[in-house]
């Protein structure tokens, strides 16, 4: 039994913390969320320097070998920080894809893209109407020549914008999910792009008769949706630990807050109905905690689908929770100043209010949890 | 990280599962996992056959019969005894009594009393709570006049768990009423139950059973050298014990039990012809109570780890342990009765009668738990001590 981060695991993680603490402040953040990309290069590059983008890649590849334990406690800082860099659907979704799915020629010409931050992916998955459903359905690929030809819609693809490629999920004939490796510039994509209610940049993709050379299938013809299926539970326990970065930073400032705004002559923090809810808000976010490091650890170790899925759904339902209700808290305990676009608190609700949605939300998780016995 | 027992420890779980099966009496556990009482006789049994094994009082000085086993042996033995239906010790006397004599006794007290507590020789009782004083223990008035080499006790205790099985009990009681703070001016002492004067009245609660008492002084004689540590210093002892709080206040063993037999229960009520458990709504709930005991498991074994490292008690963070776990004791008894909606409502089961007589006993057992968030620093009082111990506030 050891609960505590390795030597390596702190250092990148106490780096990270400490860039992020002078080159992201809240006010940096703003600048970046209302510049025209929406992203920061510089971060990107330094986050890419620090190793952050190889951690979870295979050795072979140029990576670290690691896995989600060693990429928790670095998600932490970036949910404190709020970060709007699409880091998570990068190294947590598209690059895990290419490195699981891809031969080696892919992995080749790609991956070295990933490491030194050149080359930003997005995974296009959802689609319209079909909410957190990993199979796709509206995207479709026929085979022409030696090719493909990919036609249908995705929607809210995180980083799409700022991606150089995307990797799309799309049926295959009646065989079932294939992946596909896509210039994010070919003929016949047209993405609208939208900013998300939390400072994060998406698109919704329309795929018109997209040509694609016979390289650009990624893993198994029509038998990629249990490599979607893993690397998105890989994802959510990357975002489950982003989600108590986030967490913290709610309970920190609210403490601070209470300590220090005064009402009837006295702090507010002398008020045991607050101290209550305040400590309602911290033992939440300790049981998430230990969930999302159950989490990370059964990504990287479970023996079997069901083992990691069980997990991760588990996870995802105590941190659905516990970010509600650490939220609304935070809110509530700041008052009418909580609720101003000028505290990093309104920014945090909305982050951890979409955490609490993304990739499935409580409902769904109780439902895959139970269904696994 | 590793989130695994180590194969010593591994070892150990298999070593006192091993021995709990073959040595816990089947009536006893029958009676745990039913849900009926054990009489004063079944808790004496039990703890005869566990002093024999070396195992009654595990934290103890190995001089004084403990086992030296570090915190996470004694989590893990903790918990193997909620999921085999072992009943624990009622810790009056091994847990409470003990752990003040051990700090505060003197040489003479310890010889007389810790071994006959080893050996389950003698039932403990505790004595603070009083009518006027609960979560706010200093307002206690329960007097002892000195006279002599006598204390002479009149006044009354309240909530005295299993005070009918009662040898021997341990009291808060206020020597000096004229003191400036109310907590100066109270003493810790230790009474014989069957010294004149005493009286037990029981306190019967809403489930039907009988497991708490009001207890009455009327000029009772206690020896002074019944007296644990200075005359007027018992607030000192009273803290020392607040702060002795278990680990195993989350009640995991027990709980990983319980919902296993609620999912037994569930799989075979029907719903329109299907197993309860398969209906959403009621599903739903269940499993946001596994996954809530999930949670617990792993932070208490975050707070072993992180005790293991520091060598520092659990301070504040067992009250973290307390209210969730008996939130889950709570959410889990509601479940149960439930679970099998109309026949919930006969008290006794019907002589004779379809249904198992287990399941007369849920709903009493629902009404039954809901003094777990009331007992032992209700969770209020977990909820200010977190404030302050750990948040500052």
């Amino acid at each position: 039994m050891n609960f505590e981060y390795s030597d390596e695991q702190q250092q990148l993680a106490d780096s990270v913390r400490k860039y992020l603490a002078n080159d992201y402040s809240f006010e940096k953040r703003k600048a970046i969320v209302h510049s025209p990309s929406g992203c920061s290069d510089a971060v990107w590059s330094t986050l890419a320097e620090m190793g952050v983008m190889a951690i979870a890649l295979p050795e072979a590849d140029g990576g670290f070998g690691g896995g989600a334990i060693d990429l928790m406690a670095v998600m932490e800082a970036c949910g404190e920080a709020l970060m709007v860099e699409p880091l998570l659907d990068q190294i947590g979704l598209a690059a895990r894809l290419v490195a699981r799915a891809g031969s080696a020629a892919q992995r080749a010409a790609r991956l070295p893209g990933v490491i030194d931050g050149s080359l930003k992916l997005a995974f296009a998955g959802l689609e319209p109407g079909r909410r957190y459903e990993l199979a796709p359905q509206a995207t479709r690929a026929r085979r022409e020549g030696a090719g493909w030809v990919l036609d249908g819609e995705k929607c809210v693809v995180i980083g799409a914008p700022w991606a150089n490629r995307l990797i799309v999920s799309a049926r295959s004939g009646d065989i079932g999910a294939s992946l596909f490796i896509v210039d994010a510039r070919a003929q016949g994509i047209g993405m609208s792009p939208c900013r998300t209610v939390d400072g994060q940049r998406a698109a919704d993709i329309k795929f018109t008769g997209v040509k694609l050379d016979a390289d650009a299938l990624l893993g198994p013809e029509g038998g990629a949706l249990p490599l979607i299926d893993e690397a998105v539970d890989f994802a959510t326990a990357l975002l489950c630990a982003e989600a108590i970065g986030a967490m913290q930073y709610a309970n920190d400032a609210t403490l601070e807050y209470l300590k220090t705004r005064k009402q009837f002559g006295v702090p507010i923090a002398s008020f045991q109905v607050l101290q209550h809810r305040m400590v309602e808000m911290y033992i939440h976010t300790e049981q998430a905690r230990s969930m999302a490091i159950l989490a990370a650890s059964k990504v990287d170790t479970a023996g079997d689908a069901a083992e990691r899925r069980r997990a991760v759904s588990a996870a995802k339902v105590k941190i659905a929770d516990a970010a509600r209700q650490v939220s609304q808290e935070s809110v509530q305990l700041h008052g009418g100043m909580g609720m101003t676009e000028e505290l990093k608190i309104s920014h945090t609700f909305r982050r951890l209010t979409m955490i609490g949605q993304r990739f499935g939300d409580a409902d769904h998780h109780l439902e895959r949890y139970a269904s696994l016995g | 990280m590793d989130l695994s027992y180590s194969p010593e420890e591994a070892a150990f779980r298999d070593e006192v599962r091993g021995w709990l099966a073959a040595n816990l009496p089947a009536d006893i556990r029958d009676k745990v996992t039913h849900y009926r009482s054990l009489s004063k006789d079944d808790h004496l049994r039990w703890h005869k056959i566990l002093a024999a094994k070396g195992w009654s009082v595990p934290h103890w000085p190995v001089e004084w019969g403990g086992t030296g086993w570090n915190i996470t042996q004694r989590y893990i033995y903790d918990e193997e005894f909620g999921l085999a239906g072992a009943p624990s010790l009622a810790p009056f006397g091994p847990s409470m009594c003990a752990s003040v004599l051990l700090r505060f006794g003197t040489p003479e007290q310890k010889q007389r009393f810790l071994p006959r507590i080893r050996d389950g020789e003698d039932f403990w009782v505790q004595g603070y709570s009083e009518p006027g004083a609960g979560s706010d223990l200093a307002a206690l008035k329960t007097r002892a006049e000195r006279r002599g080499d006598h204390y002479v006790i009149n006044g009354q205790k309240i909530w005295t768990t299993l005070g009918h099985y009662g040898d021997w009990i341990f009291c808060l009681v206020r020597t000096d009423s004229s003191a400036e703070k109310r907590q100066e001016g109270i003493s810790f002492l230790l009474m014989d139950m069957s010294t004149p004067g005493i009286t037990v009245r029981p306190l019967i609660l809403m489930d039907g059973g009988h497991e708490v008492n009001e207890v009455f002084f009327d000029d009772v004689k206690v020896p002074v050298e019944n007296l644990v540590y200075e005359e007027n210093k018992g607030w000192t002892v009273a803290k020392y014990l607040l702060g002795h709080e278990r680990m195993g206040s989350g009640a995991v063993g027990s709980s990983k039990r319980e919902l296993a037999a609620l999912k037994a229960l569930a799989a075979r009520e029907l719903k329109n012809g299907k197993p309860l458990l398969e209906d959403p709504r009621f599903r739903d709930r269940l499993s946001r109570v596994e996954i809530e005991l999930d949670a617990l498991e792993l932070t208490s074994m975050r707070f072993l780890d992180k005790m293991r490292r520091s060598g520092q008690p659990p301070g504040a963070d067992v009250s973290m342990l307390k209210i969730r776990g008996t939130e889950i004791q709570q959410a889990i008894t509601e479940l149960m009765m439930q679970a099998v909606g109309p026949l919930a409502q006969p008290f006794v089961a019907v002589e004779g009668g379809a249904v198992d007589p287990l399941v007369s006993r849920l709903a009493p057992r629902y009404f039954n738990y809901r003094k777990t968030s009331i007992y032992a620093g209700s969770n209020e009082i977990q909820r200010n001590i977190i404030a302050k111990m750990t948040l500052g506030l």
